[in-house]
């Protein structure tokens, strides 16, 4: 008993370890890529006409005149306390920038994620049982497409057809400015806050803004999951354990879903992780196409401003995120494959 | 022993589809015939369509394969004009099959209670979920496993080959099927525990009253434990011998196997090569 308890929490301990030098090594990448990029934080406070004189004292305030190392401790110990630095450009701590912004990106992948998983894996299911049929033609051609066509190209067809022409779904922004307001903001996602308040007629306000880039991202996340989830179960269909399966007399269905892909999914889950991961910062472009005033938004504008502490407190959001969700998916490796369990305890 | 044949083969071709677009015969004509309970052996080369054969009874051949015959009935219904559906509840049913590696033949995410229980969900739906986990540990004291209960909860990769082929067998016996097909039943396992995995497998077979199909390459197993022994060659049946008249091997093919057998008594002079001649292939070319 003690002796399992050692083992987890040396597990635990190794795990937080691991988490911790990622994350610095995060810090170092983010603050190197702020002192190399070619653009003066002093002269984007003060502008090109100051004096001398003011340039100097800012370039003292901001720590400039220091070593490069106590420069990065600065940083790293501002972090660690919740302190991003300012944004120049809103003049608010560029932590409860983000903090604003970041609901409004996740509510936006996550839906988009949704839509990946739930069309993509039955895709990729149907693809490869039906290996070198009509199904499996239709999923490639689909995925194809996905991975070809540039987003902010489909993203602006779509807005010209679907909202220009049509008039099936409503343009860029979260809501109408009509409906802004009504709801009090307590979860960060609009469609949250306003079915809590009961106020539907906000929340399919909501959705009629939401669905367009929520579709456009899913088909991207959909063809990625959707062409993975097809190789890997190529992969599982033709193992032994599913002639057994046949043998044993189990349906096509037990044994596609029951047998092949509860295999299939070990490998998925990262492939969902990373997707989600690449839609939670490759946003930018939806983001910037349909006014979302999210992450991806804020960092892109950040970015046309100068405003490097914006920037960098916004990648590193975004790297963090990153780490948590291959911590994530490591974790459900253990959960779906017996065989990884034993490795980690 | 019944007259009434349980499986009746006639003329049964199979092949698989060349690269150049033509047709590779993997099995060319093979008939044959198994009366009830009654144990048959199947010995060939790798590549000579013995497992190819027993597949297609089973119906789950590869899918780009193609498949004729004048007949193939199992205890008077005729495979050839059944449904997928109706074949599929003959497998698992009334006829079963165990696979060579329990280490792939075995689906390595779910525990061993599961893949047994799961025989007999499909076959009894209407079973609770305590009486189906009793029976699946019957099957398993059944094939010799002790602590039974301990081993349903354990995951494929925590148990020996030898375990795990037992389990294979609890797994398709828990039905009991009037046919079963063990194809290289022992092949993948230690040599110390073949003779016990084969007696158990024998066991069961001859207290249920099942219709056996060895298939391997090795002779001598294959006579020890069946009445009838058929020998492939090339897609073809060369020859069928009772398992106790071996020494009246007739076709050079199953002479040069016999000859090939090492014995305690022998010189230790080396073992004469197998010869293989092109004429063998051919349906003329049989003695």
């Amino acid at each position: 008993m003690i002796l399992r308890l050692l083992t987890y929490s040396r597990h635990a301990g190794a795990w937080a370890a691991t988490v911790a030098i990622t994350l610095f090594g995060l810090a170092v990448l983010t603050f190197v890529i702020g002192r190399v990029v070619p653009i003066d934080p002093v002269l984007a406070i003060v502008g090109d006409k100051a004096s001398p004189d003011v340039y100097q004292r800012v370039f003292i305030e901001l720590g400039r005149d220091k070593p490069l190392y106590v420069q990065f401790a600065t940083y790293v110990s501002g972090l660690l306390h919740g302190d991003f630095g300012q944004s120049f450009v809103t003049s608010r701590p560029v932590l409860s920038d983000l903090l604003d912004f970041f609901p409004a990106t996740l509510e936006l992948s996550t839906i988009g994620l949704l839509i990946g998983m739930v069309l993509g894996i039955p895709a990729g299911v149907a693809a490869a049982y039906w290996h070198e049929k009509w199904p499996d033609h239709l999923v490639r051609l689909i995925a194809l497409v996905g991975y070809s066509v540039p987003v902010f190209w489909l993203g602006l067809v779509g807005l010209f057809f679907l909202y220009f022409k049509l008039d099936w779904v409503s343009g860029p922004g979260q809501l109408d400015v009509f409906y802004q307001g009504i709801v009090e903001n307590r979860t960060g996602s609009i469609l949250i806050d306003s079915a809590l308040a009961g106020e539907w007629e906000v929340f399919w306000n909501a959705m009629s803004h939401i669905i367009l880039p929520a579709l456009l991202l899913g088909y991207y996340s959909l063809a990625y999951i959707g062409r993975m989830t097809r190789s890997m179960m190529l992969d599982q269909l033709n193992r032994e354990y599913v002639l057994t399966a046949r043998l044993k007399g189990a349906s096509e269905f037990e044994v596609v879903v029951g047998h092949a892909l509860r295999n299939a999914a070990i490998p998925l889950v990262t492939i969902v992780a990373l997707s989600y991961g690449s839609l939670l910062e490759g946003s930018v472009l939806v983001e910037t196409i349909f006014s979302w005033p999210g992450i991806g938004n804020y960092l892109a504008s950040s970015l046309f401003r100068a405003d490097m502490n914006a920037v960098l407190g916004g990648t590193l959001v975004v790297g963090a995120v990153f780490v948590f969700l291959n911590m994530l998916s490591d974790a459900l490796y253990g959960v779906l494959d017996p065989r990884a369990r034993e490795h980690l305890s | 022993m019944s007259d009434k044949p349980l499986v009746d083969v006639e003329n049964l071709h199979i092949a698989f589809p060349r690269e150049d677009g033509g047709w590779h015969e993997a099995v060319r004509g093979v008939s044959f015939s198994l009366l009830a309970r009654e144990k048959l052996g199947i010995v060939g080369e790798s590549g000579s369509g013995k497992s190819l054969s027993s597949r297609a009874l089973l119906g789950v051949l590869p899918e780009h394969a193609r498949m004729s015959a004048d007949r193939l009935r199992f205890d008077g219904i005729d495979l050839l004009q059944a449904s997928p559906r109706e074949r599929r509840k003959l497998r698992g049913g009334r006829m079963s099959m165990i696979l060579q590696d329990p280490k792939f033949s075995l689906n390595p995410v779910l525990k061993v209670g599961r893949q047994i229980m799961e025989a007999f969900r499909i076959g009894y739906p209407a079973l609770s979920g305590a009486e189906t986990r009793r029976r699946a540990i019957d099957m398993l004291e059944a094939v010799h496993i002790r602590s039974p209960e301990r081993v349903m909860d354990l995951y494929p990769h925590q148990i020996s080959g030898g375990m795990g082929q037992r389990v294979m067998i609890a797994m398709m016996m828990a039905r009991e099927p009037e046919l079963l097909v063990a194809d290289e039943p022992t092949s993948a396992l230690d040599v110390t525990v073949r003779t016990q995995v084969l007696s158990i497998m024998d066991e069961l077979v001859t207290r249920r009253g099942a219709g056996l199909i060895l298939i391997s390459h090795d002779l001598k197993l294959v006579s020890r434990f069946c009445n009838r022994v058929l020998v492939m060659y090339a897609g073809r049946i060369v020859e069928s011998l009772r398992a106790d008249e071996m020494h009246n091997a007739r076709h050079p093919y199953t002479r040069g196997l016999l000859a090939c057998l090492p014995s305690i008594q022998s010189t230790g002079d080396p073992l004469p090569v197998l010869q293989r001649e092109a004429g063998w292939a051919n349906p003329e070319g049989q003695p």
